[in-house]
């Protein structure tokens, strides 16, 4: 019997060594798995765990969420897109005082890059960034280019991680997701992704109650699904 | 100074025209916005978010917010009939492949061959951020730019090479100002229309770019 459903993150997430890296879902306010980032914390702080690298759009708002997981100052290197906001002063005042290294990636390359750990790509061709600065390394040497029938292109490789969070709308015992609306971005990549996923959801249904024609993430792809209490989607 | 510049307005509303119906169309975050409020509900233009949303609707009515539902902005929005929504490599699979008829974006400075500078100053002190831009710039279609004409301190935005930290190479094919309207193209800089009573002559001097007519 195949059965991924556990009560907690801890359940979820039985080993966690320093460095490890981690996708955790969501764009602005829609997707981003609250709740499971909040555990995690937990664990972290447990076992001292440190030196993480964190893939995500944006780089937190305010307090809670992602943002606090930056406040552990666990947190070593992030990936993502955009990392400013007007409240995203926890990343802000880490990376000023140089706590927080940052690899600033085009949003569609960052989300390729996903996409193609899911699915067992080496590295592939991106007219993306192209004659820009993000075709760089971080030591400033040029990304490898090739020319492809007369159009100018950017070698870029995938983005794997031991651990991706993300938030789910619905679910059943073997994984299998539903999302709700835009808060679908990032979850069906990193999902497959990474080595083990957890997605939270707020409806666990009986096999064969989620319609198969539906079902936006197949739970091949998912390791663990937690139930959290559904929150409004009327405030952010 | 014998002419009036465009509001942004009427920017928007002329991007919005220039707009055929039917077209998949990616509007960027800041001043593009405004153009969906010039686009006939009949015309069925199609916007596109790329957070994952085709056939985006506009703002809801205050109280039915859902913030599952935001533009590229992280605005609430609302979902017209036909509308769809799909994950982010679908998402960006769209803008990179040229299946997005036109996007429209903001600008800090385009070159005469079209180089787009829009996604951070150079300036040390400011943390970079680059989203979507880059995605957009270089795969829809078209990608027309709206900006006004001048900085704040009066200098042309339209340059013979950008100064600031390049979005895309040669990827601009139109920019609507508050004084003209220009077309680029590898062979350089022309213009299609200017507001009545500037001269070409004169939006050379204010430029600072040697232009010719379109037409």
């Amino acid at each position: 019997m195949i059965n991924k459903i556990v009560n907690s993150i801890s359940e979820a997430i039985t080993s966690i060594q320093s460095g490890a890296s981690v996708m955790v879902g969501g764009f602005g306010t829609a997707g981003i798995p609250n709740e499971l980032i909040e555990g995690f914390i937990q664990i972290l702080n447990d076992k001292d765990i440190r030196n993480l690298t964190i893939i995500n759009n944006n780089a937190g708002n305010g307090d809670a969420g992602l943002a606090a997981l930056l406040k552990t100052e666990r947190v070593q290197k992030i990936i993502c897109s955009y990392p400013r906001s007007t409240d995203s002063y926890v990343f802000d005042s880490l990376y000023k005082a140089g706590k927080i290294e940052l690899e600033l990636v085009p949003q569609g390359n960052l989300s390729e890059r996903i996409r193609a750990a899911g699915a067992g790509i080496g590295a592939f061709f991106t007219p993306t960034g192209y004659g820009t600065e993000l075709a760089k390394h971080s030591d400033g040497t040029s990304k490898e280019t090739r020319e492809i029938n007369g159009r100018m292109y950017v070698l870029e490789y995938p983005i794997h991680a031991d651990f991706a969070l993300i938030k789910a709308y619905k679910g059943d015992r073997w994984g299998n997701l539903t999302y709700r609306k835009s808060a679908r971005n990032f979850g069906p990549s990193m999902a497959m992704a990474a080595k083990c996923t957890v997605a939270s959801v707020y409806e666990i249904l009986e096999l064969g109650d989620l319609d198969p024609e539906s079902i936006v993430t197949p739970g091949i792809f998912v390791n663990k699904i937690i139930l959290v209490p559904e929150t409004s989607h009327k405030v952010p | 100074m014998n002419y009036k510049t465009r509001t942004k307005d009427a920017i928007a509303a002329l991007i919005a025209k220039d707009i055929p119906a039917g077209a998949y169309v990616n509007l960027g975050i800041g001043m593009p916005v405004m153009v969906a409020n010039h686009i006939p509900a009949e015309s069925e233009v199609c916007l596109h978010s790329e957070n994952g949303i085709l056939g985006m609707g506009p703002t809801p009515k205050k109280g039915e917010e859902d913030y599952d539902l935001i533009n590229a902005g992280k605005q609430p929005v609302t979902l017209l009939a036909g509308g769809s929504y799909f994950h982010h490599t679908d998402s960006f699979a769209m803008m990179r492949a040229g299946h997005l008829d036109i996007c429209v974006l903001g600008a800090f400075q385009v070159s005469t061959h079209g180089d787009l500078a829009n996604w951070h100053t150079g300036l040390p002190e400011d943390i970079p951020a680059v989203g979507g831009a880059m995605d957009l710039a270089i795969g829809a279609k078209q990608t027309w730019v709206m900006m006004d004409l001048l900085t704040k301190s009066g200098q042309s935005k339209i340059v013979a090479q950008c100064t600031y930290p390049l979005t895309g190479l040669g990827c601009v094919k139109r920019v609507y100002t508050d004084h003209a309207t220009f077309e680029c193209s590898k062979d350089g800089i022309s213009v299609i229309d200017t507001v009545e009573g500037l001269s070409i002559a004169e939006l050379e001097g204010i430029t600072g770019i040697s232009l010719k007519s379109k037409n």
